[in-house]
């Protein structure tokens, strides 16, 4: 390979990312290796690998993992849901705004899994409160984005459309919802990582399935190669979802690119 | 169409922060009229525009349109705004169709009508390009096609061109003044540019600042055969100077 062709193989964006992730795993490889650090602390990459195709071939990991994302997107649909109306009413009419922002300002501040015990209280230990939490730690968030958004909306963009002709809800529909569009789309992706906290955190309490339980669960018997497993496959499975996110950004909104 | 603009007077804030931006503004535009608003900044030209767009109200006085009052936005005055105004997600000839779906024209009409008034802007070839993609110029140009397509009794141009590199700003102009004369528009022009306004209205109103008000009205009767050569005109430098100096006399003088 002659030194121009690794300069642009080092100039592709992913390259150096690679390289990072790679290091991380030979410094993670000779530790364990040397036998400078106990294997209960910090097992090995084989050891963590050997852990995931246990699980993977006794069909607890796939198990785990759709209990998991069945629960993060049953939640975060419907505080997406719920925020993009909210959020846009918010964002275009002021009294709804003065009316809702203090107390959502308010609420946004208070720790999602602080409200756990009350959600076991009210719901149980069932899929409901887990979702619920999920709802209650993103649906604030993303509302407040959304709304900032939609105050950004150029006034020339909408009173364009007031002098071709436009009214209500039309301008809503076809001025408003395709401008923050990109940055709706970027609002669930990031508030799409609070929801993976929160999943966790509430199988962590009560659960029977799921990554975060089987973490505690591990816990429990001193499993660290489980829990390494349980991190890796979270951290992949919320790298997909992002990478979804600016699929589907790049795709459908091309022009803010 | 008759454009009749009577005692206009608008006030923004309230109590002790009340302003005065308008006093008694008055005038009137008939079909086919190209009329020119110039003033300096607070003379308050851009509000008058808002008023008769229906964006803003009068605070006493009326606008009326072929007798109606105005009482809100609507398609019979488009608008072109001095910039940012096309959808960066649309392409030029889906920004020029936008209007006519809002008023629900059907779909072939739409789109004959767009590549119409593409093409009398000079841009048909960019039909599929989006915004970003067109210089300041093309954009300002499938602003104006996007209002002609509407097609509007009037079409307010507030300080359109003023965003544009002068060169630019120059061919935009000979390009409107041809527009002008080859569909017979009715048109009122917002700018601070008095050059741009004899060179395109049949009628000036320079306006003066704080509160603004009109205080002097030309006809202007220039022989525009050859744009290039009206700016250099004895007639056109002779106006130019002496509403240039009327101008200036508006303005609190400098210390020396």
């Amino acid at each position: 390979m002659t030194t121009v062709e690794l300069r642009r193989l080092l100039s592709q964006p992913w390259v150096l990312g690679l390289f990072g992730i790679l290091g991380v795993l030979i410094v993670w490889f000779l530790s364990t290796a040397s036998g400078a650090v106990d294997k209960l602390f910090l097992p090995s990459p084989l050891a963590v690998w050997q852990a995931g195709q246990t699980q993977w071939s006794r069909g607890i990991l796939v198990k785990d993992a759709l209990a998991s994302i069945q629960r993060v997107f049953l939640g975060f649909a419907l505080s997406a849901g719920v925020a993009l109306p909210l959020g846009i009413a918010m964002g275009t009419n002021a009294v709804i705004c003065r009316l809702l922002e203090p107390l959502i300002g308010l609420i946004r501040y208070m720790p999602a899994p602080a409200f756990i015990p009350l959600l076991i209280i009210y719901f149980g230990l069932e899929e409901l409160p887990k979702v619920l939490l999920i709802f209650i730690g993103t649906v604030f968030f993303n509302t407040l984005m959304i709304m900032d958004a939609v105050k950004f909306v150029p006034r020339e963009l909408v009173e364009t459309a007031l002098t071709l002709g436009g009214k209500g809800f039309p301008i809503l529909t076809r001025v408003v919802a395709p401008f923050i569009a990109p940055q709706v789309l970027d609002t669930y992706r990031i508030n799409m990582a609070s929801a993976w906290n929160l999943v966790i955190v509430a199988e962590l309490v009560a659960a029977t399935e799921g990554l975060g339980k089987r973490i505690s669960l591990a816990q429990r018997f001193l499993h660290t190669d489980e829990i390494f497993v349980g991190l890796i496959v979270i951290g992949l499975i919320g790298l997909v979802i992002d990478l979804g996110f600016r699929f589907l950004m790049r795709r459908a909104c091309s022009w803010a690119n | 169409m008759h454009l009749q603009v009577s005692s206009v007077c608008k006030s923004f804030g309230h109590g002790k922060a009340r302003k005065l931006v308008l006093d008694h503004v008055s005038f009137d535009l008939h079909s086919g009229d190209f009329l020119a608003l110039v003033g300096p900044s607070g003379s308050g030209k851009s509000t008058v525009m808002r008023l008769i767009a229906g964006l803003d109200h009068p605070s006493s006085g009326s606008i009326c349109l072929d007798g109606q009052p105005v009482l809100g936005p609507g398609s019979d005055r488009g608008m072109v705004f001095q910039k940012y105004s096309l959808y960066p997600w649309l392409t030029a000839a889906q920004n020029v169709a936008f209007g006519m779906e809002l008023q629900g024209r059907s779909r072939s009409e739409v789109r004959e009508r767009t590549g119409y008034f593409l093409e009398v802007v000079g841009l048909a070839d960019a039909a599929r390009r989006l915004p970003r993609e067109l210089s300041g110029g093309m954009q300002q140009r499938v602003a104006i096609a996007r209002a002609l397509a509407a097609d509007p009794k009037l079409l307010l141009l507030d300080e359109p061109f003023g965003a544009l590199d002068i060169q630019i700003r120059e061919s935009m102009q000979e390009f409107l003044h041809q527009l002008w004369q080859r569909t017979g528009l009715t048109a009122l022009l917002i700018t601070h540019d008095l050059e741009e306004a004899l060179l395109l209205a049949n009628r000036v109103h320079i306006l003066a600042p704080n509160p603004g008000r009109i205080v002097r009205s030309v006809a202007v009767t220039l022989d525009r055969t050859a744009m290039a050569d009206v700016r250099l005109s004895a007639e056109f430098l002779a106006m130019r100077e002496d509403l240039a100096r009327g101008l200036r006399a508006l303005e609190p003088a400098l210390p020396s």
